[in-house]
């Protein structure tokens, strides 16, 4: 099945200039995505999920510097294209949503002129008309009795209500890519849930294609078609969905999956990865994984792997897909998931 | 898993904690809640932000002074004590994990300062050498060893300052521990080794939790029986495969209808059960639903959730 | 119980024996973790403590650095002139009045002893020949109209300005801090009526309080010290309250509340530390306005009276001169400016090095 791919990320490197030093946040980060799909990109603190995010937006901090790489969309390289061209694409072709509904709206402005805001300066469009638009994306996410609301102050509106309205506000030119940066971390899981069913459902009206970046594999499960899984400023592994849950191969996504509480019963003994995520100022030599990796080989600490391909859309980056590297089998709670899916 | 025998630990009957008590502004954080806990037992106490769970917390270990109610902890009402002899005492049995790892150690002081902090105060050490000694246990007791003594929380990385604020309240020998929420702020593989530590420490220093968390999957996993809040009420206590499977409070059900599972398979096929608040009913208190097993209900609403209970354990 | 076992068997991998790092970049045979070695991995650089960190920070500052050196130098030379320097400012010699400046070896035009004639012509002529001054004596900073040695009465207005700084620091430290400690760290009524009584004081202008005090009380600078005793350390004590109340909800304080800590203890051990920064940066603000205050006071009379030398009351007789003898109302304007802006510069580089977050 050809798919049409809508965005393109070629070798990042991203680095952040801090007191200590340089610290190396992106290390070549690579990836496609598809039209109309969601890719989630998993990872933990320090992982550089957040930063692939901001990159493609080219919102980064001034201390960063892109070293490295490209974004093409539309054929254009973003990283080289002016801050005029970005302002054209950031919300019109492009939007993104962040984890803090309270910050990323303007308490001192009426949530119905923030909507249109965006609006009336990209698609040049009559008050009437950016309201028409606004109040119908404000009934698209689910925010009742709109009308009323539209002169409304983001105070009163609840944290759920709040992203609500910062999806709208991205949505409103329909982009054609979306990127979520953590957008339910801040929520509690019941509005977590709505959150996510409404993104689904509005994803399923206007195939946008999101990037959703999150540390949470409940919710990967929940709204991924592919999975993307950063370590150390790199991708490790990348599938569909199913493969990355049901037949990963890198051991850091072993070692994600099984330290979640759900596969266990009460008293049991969790896996934990062991040690901490590593220190980015000098990330380790080899594959920056194989500190904390049980099925570590000598290799591992001199040369980063290559992404091995195991299907048409599974890559994982690890030594253990090598022919020459002894079998290696997943832990077992996840061949125990496999099994039971049988 | 249940065991009769075990005494109680806790025991908290009618703890109200209200702010601003009288104004315009009160806010009734906790609002009569009665639960207890049983020696050697973790008990999870979940419900989303605000519900009351952290206040309720604070409230057990005297950070917050209850506004009415009785926490009969070894059978003295600690809700009552006023004199710092009766204080001190009590913060020598009972103490605290906190939710923020970059908040919860001072930065201006040592590790070792930070974990001797109690033994200085309970139980001084006679010479620096036996306090370095003991500091240094302690710190081996959590996974840490004594080349972290000497060092500044901020050199730390988020699970290893959890592992120093573990090891400073231990450093008393407390019976029971107040877990408020100590692995939300941390990633996902950190997340797992110190769920490890605390169970290990558990059963090595035969404590007692109280494990506030809003992340229901893990409180289940972790504790024997667990108490859903929702709005400063306790809605529903049980053991926890009891709540987990056959919770029949409408707000247990939205709450585990909500957890999102590393499973697509099953995240394709779940359906979302809203919860809509009803008002309670006049004589709405908590009623057993099975052994062991209560919900805040009515009467009438008893039998309906007893009916509903039991159907799910038979499908 | 359930089984013990892990769920991930390190040594499944590990049968052909341990492998250790050899040259051979195509290793394929298993690395054995070493326990604990990634935990120490991260902690290798040394440890800085607040006050190195903020030490290297401030290096970095060059006006700061500056202002710190040249603080350094005016407090040595004010304080060491005592004893090296040995001339009375109040001594006064009406055959040397109005002398210029005169620095031996010097030629440039008015560090020279000339002076323009006063007679008119605006020919410069040798003041000092002009006056019968015996050949050896010298006045670097000239003198005034009653023949004082400017440098000497300078010098002695420093000490009285820094006085009134060390003075300003000492109440801030004192009453501004433990009063913002107490308030904020018992909240609540304590804290209602103590920030009652400082919104009274507050609302007073210091002006006023002095007034009433030099009802009572001779103008001096005794007086100066009481007004500020009672006004000086408010702003201080607003700070720091504001800081305990923030600080106070932090986990740390609630874990020391935990483990059974007093109040006392909580406020010295877990909360000063960590509001030093702000402390000493409010108190090098407010250095530089209690020196200014003194100044002014002097100036307009009610401060320090003449002979007795100050900063104020230098500008005051200069200014009465400054059209024909400049140099008298110079002398103290520039070294007030180089204090204040020296304090200032220095609290602005210190709050950048405490708080590098609030720069950005």
């Amino acid at each position: 099945m050809a798919v049409a791919t809508i965005l393109n990320v070629r070798d990042l490197h991203v680095s952040f200039d801090t007191f200590a030093g340089k610290v190396r946040a992106l290390r070549g980060v690579a990836f496609d995505l598809h039209k109309g799909e969601t890719l989630a990109i998993v990872g933990e603190s320090g992982s550089g999920k957040s930063v692939t995010g901001r990159s493609i937006m080219r919102l980064l901090a001034p201390t960063a510097n892109i070293e490295r790489g490209s974004v093409l969309f539309k054929g254009a390289d973003l990283l080289k294209s002016g801050e005029k061209r970005m302002q054209a694409i950031r919300g019109r072709e492009i939007s993104m949503i962040f984890q803090d509904p309270m910050t990323s709206l303007d308490p001192t402005m009426t949530i119905g002129n923030q909507i249109m805001e965006s609006y009336r300066k990209h698609m040049r469009a009559s008050k009437g008309a950016a309201r028409a638009r606004a109040l119908e994306l404000l009934d698209i996410v689910g925010i009742p009795d709109a009308k009323r609301r539209f002169s409304h102050y983001p105070h009163q509106f609840s944290g759920g209500q709040r992203q609500r309205i910062v999806i709208a506000i991205a949505l409103i030119c329909d982009p054609e890519i979306l990127i979520a940066d953590e957008p339910t971390t801040a929520l509690d899981v019941t509005i977590q849930a709505q959150i996510l069913n409404l993104m689904k459902d509005i994803q399923k009206k206007v195939s946008t294609s999101i990037i959703f970046v999150t540390h949470d594999l409940g919710v990967v499960a929940n709204v991924a078609d592919r999975v993307a899984v950063m370590y150390a400023g790199r991708i490790v592994e990348v599938g569909r969905t199913d493969e990355i849950f049901y037949s990963p191969r890198h051991p850091y996504t072993w070692g994600l999956l099984c330290s979640m509480p759900t596969l266990y019963e009460t008293g049991e003994r969790l896996y934990a990865i062991p040690g901490t995520p590593p220190n980015m100022l000098h990330p380790p030599a080899g594959d920056a994984f194989h500190l904390r990796n049980p099925y570590a080989m000598g290799i591992d600490a001199k040369e980063a792997p290559p992404l091995f391909q195991i299907s048409e859309t599974h890559y994982a980056a690890t030594w253990l897909l090598d022919p020459r590297s002894p079998a290696a089998e997943p832990p077992e709670v996840i061949q125990k998931k496999r099994r039971s899916l049988c | 898993m249940l065991n009769t025998n075990r005494k109680k630990l806790l025991e908290v009957d009618g703890l109200k904690q209200y702010f601003n008590k009288g104004q315009k502004t009160e806010v009734r954080a906790v609002d009569d809640i009665s639960f207890y806990i049983e020696e050697g037992e973790t008990f999870g106490l979940v419900g989303e932000s605000g519900c009351g769970k952290s206040t309720t917390g604070r409230s057990i270990i005297r950070l917050y002074t209850p506004t009415a109610g009785r926490i009969l902890f070894d059978g003295e009402d600690i809700a009552r004590i006023r004199s710092r002899a009766e204080i001190l005492r009590f913060r020598r049995d009972a103490q605290m994990i906190f939710q923020d790892p970059y908040a919860s150690l001072n930065p201006r002081m040592k590790v070792k300062d930070i974990v001797a902090e109690g033994i200085d105060l309970h139980d001084p050490a006679k010479n620096a050498r036996e306090r370095d000694e003991r500091v240094y246990r302690m710190l081996e007791l959590v996974g840490l060893d004594e080349s972290h003594a000497d060092r500044y929380p901020h050199e730390f990385s988020g699970g290893q300052r959890q592992r120093i604020g573990i090891a400073r309240a231990l450093a008393l020998k407390p019976r029971f521990i107040v877990c408020d929420e100590p692995i939300s702020a941390l990633d996902v593989s950190i997340q797992a080794q110190v769920v490890n530590l605390l169970q290990d420490l558990q059963k090595s220093q035969n404590l007692t939790y109280l494990f506030i968390a809003h992340d229901l999957s893990m409180v289940k996993f972790i504790s024997d029986r667990i108490g859903v809040m929702y709005y400063g009420k306790l809605v529903e206590v049980g053991p926890s495969e009891e709540i987990y499977n056959y919770g029949v409070h409408p707000y247990t059900e939205s709450l585990l209808s909500a957890i999102p599972l590393p499973d697509p398979e099953y995240e394709r096929s779940r359906k979302r059960i809203a919860y809509i608040p009803q008002p309670p009913g006049a004589d709405a208190k908590l009623r057993a639903v099975a052994p062991g097993h209560f919900v805040y209900c009515t009467e009438a609403e008893a039998t309906a959730y007893q009916e509903k209970r039991n159907k799910r354990v038979c499908s | 119980m359930k089984d013990d076992r892990s769920i991930v068997d390190i040594d499944a991998n590990n049968g052909t024996g341990v492998g250790t790092a050899s040259a051979d970049p195509h290793d394929f045979s298993p690395l054995k973790l070493e326990n604990a070695a990634y935990e120490r991995e991260k902690n290798e650089s040394p440890s800085l403590n607040f006050m190195q960190d903020s030490w290297r920070r401030i290096r970095k500052n060059r006006s700061a650095l500056i202002s710190m050196v040249v603080l350094v130098l005016l407090i040595g030379v004010a304080f060491t002139s005592i004893w090296l320097f040995p001339h009375d400012p109040n001594r006064q010699n009406l055959a040397h009045s109005n002398l210029p400046p005169k620095i031996p070896g010097v030629t440039v035009r008015g560090f020279d002893g000339t002076a323009a004639d006063n007679s008119g012509g605006g020919a410069f002529i040798d003041k000092y020949a002009a006056e019968g001054v015996p050949e050896g004596v010298y006045y670097y900073l000239g003198t005034d109209n009653l023949g004082r040695d400017l440098l000497a009465r300078l010098l002695g207005g420093m000490r009285v300005s820094l006085l009134i700084a060390f003075v300003a620091a000492f109440l801030d430290l004192t009453i501004g801090v433990t009063y913002g400690l107490v308030s904020g760290l018992f909240g609540e009524r304590v804290d209602s009526v103590m920030q009652r009584i400082l919104e009274v004081l507050a609302g007073i202008p210091n002006l006023v309080v002095l007034i009433l005090m030099l009802t009572i009380f001779k103008p001096g600078i005794f007086t100066i010290i009481l007004a500020m005793i009672v006004t000086g350390w408010i702003s201080m004590a607003r700070i720091v309250r504001a800081q305990t109340m923030k600080l106070k909800n932090q986990e740390y304080v609630l874990a020391a509340v935990t483990l059974g800590q007093s109040k006392a203890v909580i406020a010295a051990k877990h909360i000063l530390p960590n509001i030093s920064g702000v402390v000493i940066v409010q108190m090098m603000f407010s250095i530089p306005q209690a020196i200014f205050f003194e100044a002014f006071l002097s100036f307009i009379g009610l401060g320090l009276r003449p002979p007795e030398a100050s900063l104020g009351t230098l500008l005051n007789e200069g200014y009465k001169a400054f059209r024909v003898l400049p140099y008298q109302m110079w002398v103290p304007t520039v070294t007030l400016s180089v204090l204040m802006i020296s304090f200032n510069l220095l609290a602005d580089g210190l709050r950048d090095a405490f708080d590098p977050k609030m720069k950005e």
